[in-house]
């Protein structure tokens, strides 16, 4: 195997394995810090209970994403060296960026509001959540800012053989920016509705103690993830229409559409032959891909082979098509989890509003299973984002074979690939004991958890 | 001073920040399976971390990023270069820090003290690595007319650069030593005080070798003479000093005193690399230096103005961190880890 295969691996690896735990900090600090200002403005103790509960859920998880996060840092000075050569003035800044207003706001607020509760007053406790929550948002913000440079440069020049930045506000300015973070936030957003909704329906389901505090974060919960869920919808759906501007391949790919159509047909099934590029066997509903692309039943979209040679005259000679299967059914598994979210979400919803909370057992396991969903789509999203760049590590710009580390051979690599997989296996087990225990064990009557002397634990 | 330079010192300023705040954290770690004597008092003594320590971790990052933003190369060269080191020290922090966090969310004693030897390598490990890393950066590494190092890991392991790392190794835990003076109570501040004393022995030792060493094995009296100048003095005096004041309690002094000496020891190590970042064993023409490393003046300027803004925040709301956690952990404190 050569080290571009490997390299890429690992960061395939560690970085959707940080996306595990990435929207759920996301996504429920923001939930934790709702429930926590209400117990402050109102003095109901049940949410009291209610952030006390999932604040230790998300403690646990959010442990697991900083610790992951370390290793994103430095990773691309260790296997991208060339990468970080020539992209450091842009990838740099961000980064730097995030850490100062965003890494330390969060990590330094995070200690104050856990060890805290007795240390300072009560309004005072709940702005501390809300800093953490903003400053987790804050950093998904920067380091989309450097991910959407890699889907669209702008605000650059090249010299000295380098991409420099020569206009910061451009690069923050980014539309594609401005459609991957919202993207990213309500996904992070439904991600956490159903962690609440899931957890939520499988107490209600066994009746356990505290009914009250399932009761009311399963109806938060699920209006929560039904908002997450329809926005991460309808921003895909303008995000779609962006990157078929600005990386049509991407689209074509994700459609499988070998030749160029107008209007253009929406696959829903294909089986193709990527080394010939045409289908062996495919259903497509005619006009939809123009509607997804255009908003309109006809428009014209370019296919692969197209687009290859188009791509010869502008690049120079190369194979310019993404692995056309993973970015077909990557995509498909994304809008498919979210489609179904959609569904169980809204159902949920609908039957809160009439009945208080769904007591349907069937749908209260389906909702405790369905907490897998939101992963499925988030991890799907990434790889579908950077396969369907391929052969690209910043488009039209740095290929990624180009940008791999010169000084690090493949038995560096092999090692930190199974170095990082064998111990990022063993935390994935610590981490869903510990999660299984403190969701399953319910919410305790008084404050003992959080404030119990040494002696008694 | 131009921006060049400018941001050198930042960078330089993030690591003696790391190190003075995370040195402690590292100690704490270090000492802690041996210090504590059953489950309560280690849970007290991770308690005295507990609040800051992610904080204080996240000084490194910013010198990762910084490093990235403004010197590129230096970012590319050092952490390809030193690759197998710093997947250790990255396993070694991941492990570290979710140990805090599930230490004591299990009651079962094998959990525990599972976790409790994984808080303990997974801060032995980054406080020794550490030091070979700076020792390595000043001493001289091969590197290529291509910026790329071209040396293996066990060219790492020099003599030399294995005395740095003792030397950080001890230092950090000598500074964790007299930080949990001030922050135990119930008695275990004693016991702190007990192996400041006796870690003290090797610190001096370690730090003394690094020193004379870096005069006879680095290119450093030839470049700034023999005349070692107030720093690594002041860094080596202050260890001394520490003698007396961890034997009259004075807790305060002591931490302050060690404090300074990896404060100054750390000055030591940029003073001889400027205005190198890396120094070529193969061709002094081939040394990083915080001109041929560097982003584009743009960059730099646009950094500055980013840094110059939100420093002096990040500095004050962590102060009031350690302000709000000012108090002795004692066995009847409500404990969080
Ligand atoms: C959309 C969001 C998002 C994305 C794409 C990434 N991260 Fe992340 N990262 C977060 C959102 C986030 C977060 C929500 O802010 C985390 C997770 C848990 C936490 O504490 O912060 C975090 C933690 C985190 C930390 C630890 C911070 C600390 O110690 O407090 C670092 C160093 C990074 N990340 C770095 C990266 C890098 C270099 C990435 C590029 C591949 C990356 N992250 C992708
Ligand atoms: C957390 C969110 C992210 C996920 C889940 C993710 C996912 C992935 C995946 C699956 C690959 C492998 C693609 C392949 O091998 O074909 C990859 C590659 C890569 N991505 Fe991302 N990515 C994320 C964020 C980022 C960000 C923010 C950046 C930088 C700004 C980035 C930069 C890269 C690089 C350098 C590679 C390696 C080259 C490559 O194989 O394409 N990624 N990423
Ligand atoms: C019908 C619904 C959806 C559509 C049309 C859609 C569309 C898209 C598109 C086009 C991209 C790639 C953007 C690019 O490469 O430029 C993307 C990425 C992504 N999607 Fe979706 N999406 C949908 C639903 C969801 C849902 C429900 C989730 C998760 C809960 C999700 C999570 C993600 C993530 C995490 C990414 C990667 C980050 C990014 O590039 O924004 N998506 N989506």
């Amino acid at each position: 195997m050569d080290v571009v295969i490997l390299a890429r691996l690992q960061f395939a690896i560690t970085t959707v394995y940080h996306f595990f735990f990435v929207p759920l900090t996301l996504g429920l600090a923001v939930l934790v810090a709702i429930f926590e200002t209400i117990y402050v403005k109102t003095g109901d103790e049940t949410y009291k209970k209610m952030t006390k509960f999932w604040g230790k859920l998300f403690l646990i998880n959010f442990a697991m994403g900083v610790v992951t996060g370390i290793v994103q840092e430095f990773q691309f000075g260790m296997n991208w060296s060339e990468y970080s050569r020539f992209m450091g003035d842009i990838f740099g800044a961000p980064l730097a960026i995030e850490a100062l207003l965003a890494f330390y706001l969060e990590s330094v607020f995070i200690g104050i509001w856990i060890f805290g509760w007795d240390k300072i007053s009560k309004p005072l406790h709940a702005v501390v959540i809300w800093l953490v929550a903003i400053g987790s948002n804050i950093s998904a913000l920067w380091i989309l800012v450097a991910n959407s440079f890699m889907q669209k440069p702008v605000g650059y020049v090249l010299r000295n053989g380098r991409a420099e930045m020569d206009n910061f506000f451009a690069l923050l300015g980014n539309g594609h920016v401005w459609v991957q973070w919202p993207h990213v936030f309500f996904s992070a957003v439904a991600t956490a509705g159903f962690f609440v909704a899931g957890i939520s329906a499988w107490h209600l389901l066994r009746q356990s103690d505290q009914l009250e505090v399932f009761k009311r974060s399963f109806r938060i919960g699920v209006l929560y993830a039904t908002i997450g869920v329809v926005l991460s919808m309808l921003v895909g759906h303008s995000q779609a229409q962006y990157m078929t501007r600005i990386q049509p391949m991407k689209m074509a790919a994700a459609e499988a559409l070998w030749e160029t159509e107008d209007p253009a047909a929406m696959s829903l099934f294909t089986i193709g032959n990527e080394k010939e590029r045409r289908d062996v066997f495919a259903i497509r509903v005619p006009g939809l891909l123009s509607f997804l692309a255009f908003n309109r039943f006809s428009g014209e979209v370019r296919g692969i082979n197209d687009l290859q040679r188009e791509y010869q005259i502008t690049y120079g000679p190369g194979d310019y098509v993404p692995p056309v299967a993973i970015s077909y059914w990557t995509f498909r598994i994304m809008v498919g989890a979210g489609m179904a979210m959609f569904a169980l979400a809204a159902f949920g919803l609908w039957t809160a509003a009439r009945k208080g909370v769904p007591e349907n057992s069937l749908y209260l396991k389906l909702m405790f299973w369905a907490i897998a969903l939101p992963y499925i789509a988030n991890s799907a999203g990434w790889i579908f984002t950077e396969v369907g760049r391929q052969p690209w590590i910043v488009f039209g710009l740095q290929k990624t074979a180009d940008a791999v580390s010169t000084s690090v051979g493949v038995g560096e690599v092999m090692f930190s690939l199974i170095a990082f997989t064998l111990v990022y296996g063993v935390l994935m087990v610590a981490d869903v004991v510990l999660l299984r225990k403190f969701a399953g064990a319910g919410v305790p009557d008084d404050d003992a958890t959080a404030a119990a002397p040494v002696g008694a634990v | 001073m131009d921006l060049n330079t400018l941001w050198f010192a930042l960078i330089a300023v993030l690591f003696v920040g790391f190190f003075f705040l995370e040195g402690f954290d590292y100690g704490v770690g270090i000492l802690h399976p041996f210090l504590g004597k059953n489950d309560t008092e280690r849970r007290m003594i991770v308690n005295t971390i507990g609040p800051v320590w992610d904080g204080n971790e996240v000084w490194m990052i910013t010198a990762g990023g910084a490093m990235f933003a403004a010197f590129p190369h230096w970012y590319a060269t050092l952490f390809s270069g030193f690759y197998l080191a710093l997947v250790l020290m990255l396993l070694a922090l991941i492990v570290r820090g979710v140990a805090f966090e599930f230490r004591s969310k299990m009651d079962e004693p094998g959990w525990r003290t599972t976790w409790d030897w994984v808080i303990f390598f997974g801060s032995a490990i980054p406080a020794l690595l550490w030091g070979v890393a700076l020792a390595n950066l000043i001493r001289g590494v091969p590197i290529d007319g291509n910026m790329n190092y071209v040396g293996g890991f066990f060219n790492l392991l020099n003599p030399y650069a294995l005395i740095g790392g003792l030397a950080s190794l001890t230092l950090f835990t000598l500074h964790g030593a007299t930080f949990l003076t001030l922050k135990l109570g119930g008695g275990l501040e004693d016991r702190a005080r007990v192996y400041a004393g006796v870690i003290w022995y090797p610190a001096v030792l370690f730090l003394f070798l690094f020193v004379a060493g870096t005069y006879w094995m680095t290119d450093v009296h030839e470049r700034l003479g023999l005349d070692p100048g107030v720093v690594p003095t002041v860094a080596v005096l202050a260890l001394f000093a520490g003698r007396w004041t961890i034997s009259n309690r004075r807790d305060g002094w002591s931490f302050i005193l060690t404090a300074i000496s990896v404060v100054f020891a750390t000055v030591t190590v940029f003073i001889a690399l400027f205005p190198r970042v890396m120094v070529s064993s193969l061709d002094p023409d081939w040394s990083l230096t915080i001109y041929n490393a560097a982003s584009s003046p743009y960059t730099l300027k646009v950094m500055s103005i980013v840094a110059g803004l939100l420093v002096p925040v990040v500095l004050v709301y962590q102060a009031w961190t350690y302000w709000i956690f000012r108090k002795r952990i004692t066995p009847e404190t409500h404990l969080h880890y």
